[in-house]
This record gives C-alpha cells, sequence and structure tokens, in this order.
C-alpha cells in the first residue's frame, strides 16, 4: 500500500467509480480545467472530458437541481458546492427536493445524488466561507449526511455514497485535503465503507470523546497528549456519518466510560452534539457518571482575525478543558 | 404543388412557421384528446365538490380552464419523454396518463393513492411513465426538469426529451434564470412551458412582470422562444411538437408561453378579492374544451351525439374514481416512518 492524502482518496474514488460506471459524473463550478476550488478534481477533465466533468456557471441552485433530477431518471451525479456554506444557496432543491421527492412520491422514486462539499474553518476566509452546516442538513429526514475524518474513510465513504441511493451531503474538511500529516494507507482497489458507521478511532476506557471530520484529528491529538502527560485514557469515537446515527457504538462505549463528551466544530447552540448528548441521557443515564459535556464552536459567525478564528472554533486547549471538567465533574 | 402543399400545411405562430400536424392526427386520435380535457374538467369539478364537503385535509389548486395546454402539449411529446409539473399539475398528470382512481384516491389521502397518503394533491409522481411529478414549490421543477434534460442527452442521446411545466410566477424564481441558461449552454432537450394564467395566486402579472411576453425572456437565453394561445389545443399541440422534433435533433432548449386562465380561485381558500367577476366570465366564454369540441364537431370528426356521449362517459370514469377513493383505506399510522429513504433489499 502506498500513503495518500485525504483529497487524493477523494479523487481516486471518482476516478475509479467513474472508469466502471458511465452513469457516474461530476458537476459543479471551477471542476474542469481549475480542478476545483480545492484541487479535488484536478486532472480528471484529462481523462473523462467536459461532458463527465462538467462545469458549470455559478448556479448553486441549479447545479444541486440538475443533479436531483438527473439522478431520478437514472444517472449517479456527483456535484460540488465550492464551499459548504453554498448549500445555503442551493436550500430549496436540497430541503424541498433532493430530501422529500422519495418520501412524498410514496417510496417510488431514488436519489441516488451526492452532493460533496467542504466545510469548516481555519483558514482566515471569515463568515461566509468557514461554516460548519452539518447539524443544518442533518436535521432533515431524506438527507443522509457524511463526514469523513481521514483518507481511508474519505475514499470508501464516497464510494458507498455514490452507490447509496439516496440524497448524501458529504462534506469534506479544507485543512484535511492536502495535510501530509494525515496522510493514511489506502488500498488502491476500490472498497465501500458503509455509510451509518461509527469507528472508533482510537482505543480507551476513561472517556467516550465524540466528534466527526477534522475535530476527530484534534480530539486524536489531545488523546495522546493527555494518555502521556497524565495517563487519561480517552475513546475517540469518529461518527463519520450523522444521519444515520450511529447510536448503539457510542453507547456501547459510554457503558464502558461512563462519560461522554462532545467536540464539535460548529456553534454550541442548537448543533449537531446536542442531538448525541440529548440520545445518550436518554437511553444511558444510568450508566453515566458525570452529565455529557459539549466542547463547540462559540455562538458567532467565524471571524476573519486569527486570533478571533482560533477562540471561535475549538482549540486543543478548550477540548483538553473539556476533557478536565468531564473528569472532575460529579 | 408539392410545395404550395406544404405551405398549406404551415401556420405562422408569433413569428415562427409551424407545421400543422394536428389536422394529420387521426380523428381516434383528435378525440382522445377531447376526452382528456373532459377527464381533467370533471375530476376538477369532483374536487372542488370534495374541498366544498371539508373531504380535502389541505389544499388543491384547481386546473379548470387550462385544459388545452396540458393536453396539447403531453400528446405532443412521446410516451417514453417526461414531465415536470406544478402546484396545479392535476391537468398534467392526467394528460400523462394517470389512473383517475389513483389520484383521487391520494386527494383523500388513502393508501392506494399514487403516494400511498404521503404527497396528496401538491405532490402526485409516477416516475414510471415519466411523471417526474407536481412541486410544491414555485418553479420547483425546473432544476429537476434540467437534470432529466441532462440524463436525455447522455444516456439518451436526446431520444427522449423533457417537458416541463411551470407558471408565470415561476417564471421570476431565481431557478428559472439558473435552469434556462444551464439547459442552454448545454443545448439539452427540453421545453420550458410557461403557463400564464395572469394570476400569481393574486398577482397579476401586469405588476410581476415589465415585458409585453414571457417568451421575451429567450433573448437573454439565446434560445427560441414564443407565444402561443394556450387554450388553442391544436395550436399547443402543433408548437409543442415543432419544438420536441427540434429538442431531438439536439436543437434545446426553447422557451414556449401559453396563454391561458384559470377559472377557480388560486387554492380552496382564495376569496378572488384581486379580480372582477366579469373577467373570469369573459374568459369561461372561451372556454378551451366547449372551443376544441366545436371545432371537432365543424370538421366531421365526431357529432354533437358524440360529444355528449363522450362526456357522460367520463362522467361515469370520475364516478367510479370517487367511489375507489372512498371505498379504500387511510394509510396505518405505524407507515408514517416508511419511504423517508431507500434501503437496499
Amino acid at each position: 500500500m502506498r500513503k495518500i492524502t485525504y483529497l487524493e482518496a477523494l479523487r481516486e474514488a471518482m476516478q475509479q467509480m467513474m472508469r466502471e460506471d458511465e452513469d457516474v459524473f461530476l458537476l459543479g463550478e471551477d471542476i474542469a480545467e481549475y480542478g476545483g476550488a480545492f484541487g479535488v478534481t484536478v486532472g480528471m477533465l484529462e481523462e473523462f472530458g467536459k461532458e463527465r466533468i462538467r462545469n458549470t456557471p455559478i448556479s448553486e441552485a441549479a447545479i444541486v437541481g440538475v443533479g436531483i433530477g438527473s439522478a431520478v431518471t437514472g444517472m449517479r451525479p456527483i456535484a460540488e458546492i465550492m464551499f459548504s456554506d453554498f448549500l445555503t444557496i442551493a436550500m430549496d432543491q436540497i430541503a424541498n427536493q433532493a430530501a422529500k421527492i422519495r418520501y412524498q412520491f410514496g417510496g417510488k422514486a431514488k436519489v441516488p445524488l451526492v452532493v460533496r462539499t467542504p466545510g469548516g474553518g481555519g483558514t482566515g476566509a471569515a463568515s461566509q466561507h468557514s461554516q460548519s452546516l452539518e447539524g443544518l442538513v442533518a436535521h432533515i429526514p431524506g438527507l443522509k449526511v457524511v463526514m469523513p475524518s481521514c483518507p481511508y474513510d474519505a475514499k470508501g465513504l464516497l464510494i458507498s455514497a455514490v452507490y447509496d441511493g439516496n440524497p448524501v451531503i458529504f462534506i469534506e474538511h479544507k485543512l484535511l485535503y492536502k495535510n501530509k500529516k494525515y496522510v493514511q494507507d489506502v488500498p488502491e482497489k476500490a472498497y465501500k465503507v458503509p455509510i451509518g458507521k461509527a469507528d472508533i478511532k482510537r482505543k480507551g476506557k476513561d472517556i467516550t470523546l465524540v466528534a466527526s471530520s477534522f475535530m476527530v484529528q484534534r480530539s486524536l491529538s489531545v488523546a495522546e497528549m493527555l494518555y502521556e502527560e497524565q495517563g487519561t485514557d480517552i475513546e475517540v469515537v469518529d461518527l463519520r456519518t450523522l444521519r444515520p446515527l450511529d447510536i448503539s457504538l457510542i453507547l456501547e462505549s459510554v457503558k464502558k466510560t461512563g462519560r461522554l463528551l462532545c467536540v464539535e466544530e460548529a456553534p454550541i447552540f442548537g448543533g449537531f452534539m446536542g442531538e448525541v448528548a440529548a440520545q445518550v441521557t436518554e437511553k444511558a443515564f444510568d450508566w453515566l457518571d458525570a452529565p455529557p459535556h459539549r466542547v463547540a464552536g462559540r455562538n458567532c459567525p467565524v471571524p476573519y482575525s486569527l486570533v478571533l478564528e482560533q477562540e471561535m472554533i475549538p482549540s486543543e486547549e478548550r477540548i483538553k478543558k473539556g476533557v478536565e471538567d468531564i473528569l472532575t465533574a460529579v | 404543388m408539392a410545395k404550395s402543399k406544404q405551405l398549406a400545411n404551415k401556420q405562422k405562430i408569433d413569428g415562427y412557421q409551424i407545421e400543422d400536424g394536428f389536422s394529420q392526427l387521426e380523428g381516434k386520435k383528435k378525440i382522445e384528446m377531447l376526452k382528456k380535457m373532459y377527464q381533467i374538467r370533471y375530476f376538477e369539478e369532483q374536487t372542488e365538490q370534495f374541498i366544498i364537503r371539508g373531504m380535502i385535509h389541505g389544499t388543491c389548486h384547481l386546473y379548470t380552464g387550462q385544459e388545452a395546454s396540458a393536453v396539447g402539449a403531453v400528446y405532443a411529446i412521446g410516451g417514453d419523454d417526461y414531465i415536470t409539473s406544478t402546484h396545479r399539475g392535476h391537468g398534467h398528470c392526467i394528460s400523462k396518463g394517470a389512473d383517475l382512481k389513483r389520484m383521487m384516491a391520494e386527494l383523500l389521502g388513502k393508501k392506494t393513492g399514487y403516494c400511498k397518503g404521503k404527497g396528496g394533491s401538491m405532490h402526485i409522481a409516477d416516475i414510471e411513465s415519466g411523471n417526474l411529478g407536481a412541486n410544491g414549490i414555485v418553479g420547483g421543477g425546473l432544476g429537476i426538469a434540467t437534470g432529466a434534460g441532462l440524463t436525455c442527452k447522455m444516456k439518451y442521446a436526446n431520444e427522449k426529451m423533457v417537458l416541463c411545466f411551470f407558471g408565470d410566477g415561476a417564471a421570476n424564481q431565481g431557478i428559472f434564470h439558473e435552469s434556462v441558461n444551464m439547459a442552454s449552454i448545454w443545448g439539452l432537450p427540453v421545453i420550458y412551458f410557461c403557463e400564464n394564467n395572469i394570476y400569481g395566486m393574486s398577482t397579476p402579472t401586469d405588476d410581476a412582470f415589465n415585458i409585453d411576453k414571457i417568451s421575451d425572456r429567450k433573448l437573454a437565453y439565446g434560445i427560441e422562444g414564443l407565444t402561443i394561445d394556450g387554450n388553442d389545443v391544436a395550436q399547443v399541440y402543433n408548437t409543442v411538437a415543432h419544438f420536441a422534433q427540434a429538442c431531438r435533433k439536439g436543437k434545446g432548449p426553447v422557451l414556449i408561453e401559453a396563454q391561458t386562465y384559470r377559472w377557480k380561485g388560486h387554492s380552496k381558500s382564495d376569496a378572488q378579492v384581486y379580480r372582477s367577476k366579469k373577467e373570469v366570465k369573459e374568459w369561461m366564454q372561451k372556454d378551451p374544451i366547449k372551443r376544441y369540441a366545436q371545432k371537432l364537431v365543424k370538421e366531421d370528426v365526431m357529432g354533437e351525439a358524440e360529444v355528449s356521449q363522450l362526456e357522460e362517459e367520463v362522467g361515469n370514469t370520475i364516478a367510479e374514481a370517487v367511489d375507489f377513493a372512498k371505498e379504500s383505506a387511510f394509510p396505518s399510522p405505524s407507515e408514517v416512518e416508511d419511504d423517508v429513504y431507500f434501503v437496499k433489499q
């Protein structure tokens, strides 16, 4: 095996599916010659041509709408929305069309559409290019929401998403794309990582830490650090899929550790981890040695200035503090 | 001689020479189209009765008065072609061949309905017959139709095409602009068929547009487009047939504006304070069904008695649909979370 980046894993998944299946195609802004704003589709135009690497005008609503229409009629489109913030421009298509079609038609339509989009901050791109909107989409029945944290999952989950048969919002993270720190052994052949299954990224016995996407990586380094420094043994559960939520794995872990710490990048108010904490409280209350804790984004838009941005998004220090708090809580 | 005959077979409609394919249709086909128009009219009259009697749980948007648009347009495309519809979609659905029983059952929220009672009036669809669905969002079908057009181009080399119904109101939604532009740059086989019934709910087109014809927007997209009489079923048929052929040759898309009028209020709760009874009456005098029936009688396609017989036949079919719907069971509450996701068997 060879080590590749998250971005390379995503590209390889798409290339392999497109070689095997003529129904798979890409559409999005600047995905052809430019290779996408973050370079995920670089080189794909040369191999697959402009019919299948379909550059679009700046029309997010129509990108998703066209994706839906082509999916319902037999294609397997992968739409790229340049920043996850722009999902909001296509929200009617996502919330009222893609998510509803199967149900409102009595289960007689399939929408095998994948919307790939990078979320998250840490890039100094400020309020309209840094949001973590997974909670917004995960709230809508009919959508699946996937957020890989590493190259292996990125490849396997993207292949699963394309063949899932449901609209999948596939949220990538800008800080994971090219970072050599997160390269991983990834099989060259195509494989699937199941949607709806969480994964234990680090085994531990003291605390269950639940996170997704880039926050998994940040939490893992905190976990290693604390284990070395003070022997605190944190179990890191990577959600991988927000909807459907693999609550059973989380419960299993919590029943072992007795403590739940949720880490998310989005503002804490109304965030997705509130759902995780609520379900754990409802279903495993008797196993809890402390109330579930959340370390999450501050309740403001993502600011520009580095010092402010670092304050808004959970840092290693804040995650550490969260661990301390939950260990000292009654 | 042949040339003059060919010329005689063409009509000039809003600047376009359009072949009069309608007159070449078999009498049987022409009568079938009249039958469909009656089906729509009587289906909607029955629906109105249900509304009055409080049997419709939600709302309905009646298609009465616009029958020529749906029937003329749908009959001009092939059975394998796709349509997308609107919140005022019963007419499109019936034209595309929907089963009246299952439609009626859906309106009453029954399990035997097209959507098992989960969609209601605004969401009737029959994907297998190419009906990609009514849509509760104004303009909601435009993006989907464009995507279906992309499938037609990529998978079927334009042998299939899409007829996208939308209203004057939807022409001012952003998705209209994005979709038509995208279809134009990609040359997709989509007929954007705007039914201008003069009101977006209560707002007249005069207050919502600063152009004379909605089809003038074709210039913004570099496509063909024209405005036609949406109450003349033959003209609608001819125009759509003409551009459907162009679509199959890869010359799509096109923007057709069909001028028509809805006789009833926007939905069940509309007191119609925004228009006069006189105006409604004037349009009712231009009844597209009566006009078409008279044409067929005049052209000797059928006699007056046959028209009455056809009406009676349709009336019976609607009565059967009503019986079916009433006798059908409601869905079980336990089904409420079924069908949210596709699940692999």
